[in-house]
This record gives structure tokens, C-alpha cells and sequence, in this order.
């Protein structure tokens, strides 16, 4: 290691290694590991939707109301999710350069982000206990 | 400062402005990356679709059936289609994006040859499963 004299850090903070912002490579890290995840949920999603086009109503609610898709989906939005609002926050904060504006449009992202998850989550809980 | 007689010529001369903005093309991989960026973006809003439906599905036949009808319109059908592509390009870029960061495919001519089987692998996926998908409309 070169310049043992010159890092600022204390032991303890060279091993967790999170940076100044206490995150790290935490979001990055997430952001890859719900990337991965997503493959196979968001292909089920699709092989899901394509073999219910065109279902009634009675149809689509009894399949989504089947324990093991309510399950994957439940999965499905909540990698989804993640992944797109970390993906977003790193959007903003590419191209928001104003203190301000940036914390506000990072906690919009947040709140969009909750009350999609909120009100699918709530959709899909309602469906599975027969709502 | 003493400058070279080869320098001095060489700053004489008249060199573009680069990148020229009018008549750059930019690389395939540039482009792909761009539009990862614009599908995640796309996809992002797009989740308002998802949620939608579900509580729909979750509410009265007349509101399913009114949002049956209204992703069945033609608006509806060209935005889907729309979503379903981004989906697939998204997703294969990101997987493209995996695979980067082992470290491996990042030779030049390896990333532009990946960049264009994103392209056509999206355009394919998302065909097929159209074509899917009115199969089980049919059957
Ligand atoms: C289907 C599987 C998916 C895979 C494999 C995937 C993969 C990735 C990867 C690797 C990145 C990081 C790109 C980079 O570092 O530049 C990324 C970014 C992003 N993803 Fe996904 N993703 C998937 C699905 C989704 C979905 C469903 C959404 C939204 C609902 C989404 C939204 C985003 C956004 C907003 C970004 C940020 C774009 C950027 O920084 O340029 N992704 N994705």
C-alpha cells in the first residue's frame, strides 16, 4: 500500500470502507443485486400477462388471487421498485446540480416510488384474501 | 517559450472542433446507453400502468373492464408495445451491463457487436411475445 502516512482515515473506517456519506457502495451494490433479480421476475411478469390477455375479470382476479403468483408478484414490485428508484435517484443526481432542487426532486422519487408500491401492494393483498 | 518548428505548423493549421456536434455520428454503444438511460426512465413512469391495472383488477368488473378497454384501444395498444420494447431493451442492456462489470466484453469491437445484438435481441423478444400474446387472445 502506498502512502501509509498520508490516509486520513481511522482503521475502523478503512475496513467498513463507507465513504463520507456512510453508504459506501451500498447502492450500487443494490442496484445490481434487484438488476439480477429482476430477469426472472419481470419474465415471469411478462409470461404472466401474455397468457391472461384478453381474460374477464373473474379470470384475472382468480389467477392473481393464486397464492404463488401473489407471491412472485408481490416479488416483482418489490425489486422492481428498488431497483427503478435507486436508478432514478442516480438519474438526479447526474443532472441536478442545485442542493435544494436535487433533495426535493430525491424525495419525490421516494414518494412515487411508495405510493406505486403501496397501491399494488394493497391491490394484490386484497385480491389474495378474497377482498 | 520555444516552440518546435513542427509544432508551430502544426497550430497553424485549421483543425475541426471536436466532437463536431453536425457531423458526428456517435458509436453504437453511445447511442444503447443513452437509451438505457431513457428506457429506465420510460419504465419508471410506466409502473403507474402496472399499479393501475392491479387495482382495477382489485376493484369492480365495471373498472376492470373500463381499464380492459382502455389498454385495448389503439392509444393503449401502440403504448404497451412501446412499454414492452423498453422492457426488453432495458433488460438486455442491463444484462449487457452485468456482464461488464466482470470485466469482460469491454474490447472495443466485442461492446459495439453486443450493443447491436441488444438492439436486434429487443426488437426480436418483443415481437415474439406480441405474437404470444395474440395467440392467447385467440385460443
Ligand atoms: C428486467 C430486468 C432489468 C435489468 C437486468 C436491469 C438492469 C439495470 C442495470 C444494470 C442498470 C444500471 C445501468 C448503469 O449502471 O448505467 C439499470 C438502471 C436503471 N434501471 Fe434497470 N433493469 C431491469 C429492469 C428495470 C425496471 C423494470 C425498471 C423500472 C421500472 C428499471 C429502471 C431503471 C432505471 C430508472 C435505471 C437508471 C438508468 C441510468 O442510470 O441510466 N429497470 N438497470
Amino acid at each position: 500500500m502506498s502512502g501509509k502516512n498520508t490516509d486520513m482515515r481511522t482503521p475502523l473506517a478503512r475496513v467498513r470502507g463507507l465513504g463520507s456519506a456512510r453508504e459506501g457502495t451500498g447502492h450500487f451494490w443494490r442496484q445490481r443485486l434487484t438488476a439480477i433479480a429482476n430477469i426472472p421476475l419481470i419474465l415471469f411478469f411478462v409470461g404472466f400477462l401474455i397468457a391472461l390477455n384478453g381474460a374477464d375479470h373473474e379470470h384475472v382476479r382468480a389467477a392473481l388471487a393464486n397464492p404463488f403468483v401473489a407471491l412472485v408478484m408481490a416479488l416483482v414490485l418489490i425489486s422492481g421498485l428498488t431497483h427503478m428508484r435507486i436508478g432514478m435517484q442516480v438519474i438526479i443526481e447526474d443532472y441536478v446540480h442545485g442542493e435544494g432542487m436535487k433533495l426535493a426532486l430525491i424525495a419525490l422519487n421516494t414518494f412515487f416510488t411508495i405510493a406505486v408500491g403501496v397501491a399494488s401492494i394493497f391491490a394484490l393483498l386484497k385480491l389474495a384474501f378474497g377482498g | 517559450m520555444s516552440k518546435s518548428p513542427a509544432t508551430r505548423e502544426f497550430a497553424r493549421r485549421e483543425r475541426p472542433i471536436s466532437p463536431h456536434l453536425t457531423v458526428y455520428r456517435p458509436p453504437i454503444t453511445m447511442t444503447m446507453s443513452i437509451i438505457h438511460r431513457i428506457t429506465g426512465g420510460a419504465l419508471y413512469f410506466g409502473t403507474l400502468l402496472v399499479a393501475l391495472w392491479l387495482m382495477a383488477a382489485a376493484s369492480s368488473q365495471a373498472t376492470f373492464d373500463w381499464a380492459n378497454w382502455a389498454f385495448g384501444t389503439w392509444l393503449g395498444r401502440i403504448i404497451l408495445f412501446g412499454y414492452t420494447w423498453a422492457l426488453m431493451h432495458h433488460m438486455l442492456g442491463g444484462v449487457r451491463h452485468l456482464i461488464w462489470d466482470t470485466g469482460a466484453g469491454l474490447e472495443k469491437h466485442t461492446a459495439s457487436k453486443i450493443a447491436w445484438a441488444t438492439l436486434a435481441g429487443s426488437i426480436l423478444l418483443t415481437l415474439l411475445i406480441w405474437i404470444a400474446g395474440t395467440m392467447a387472445r385467440g385460443a
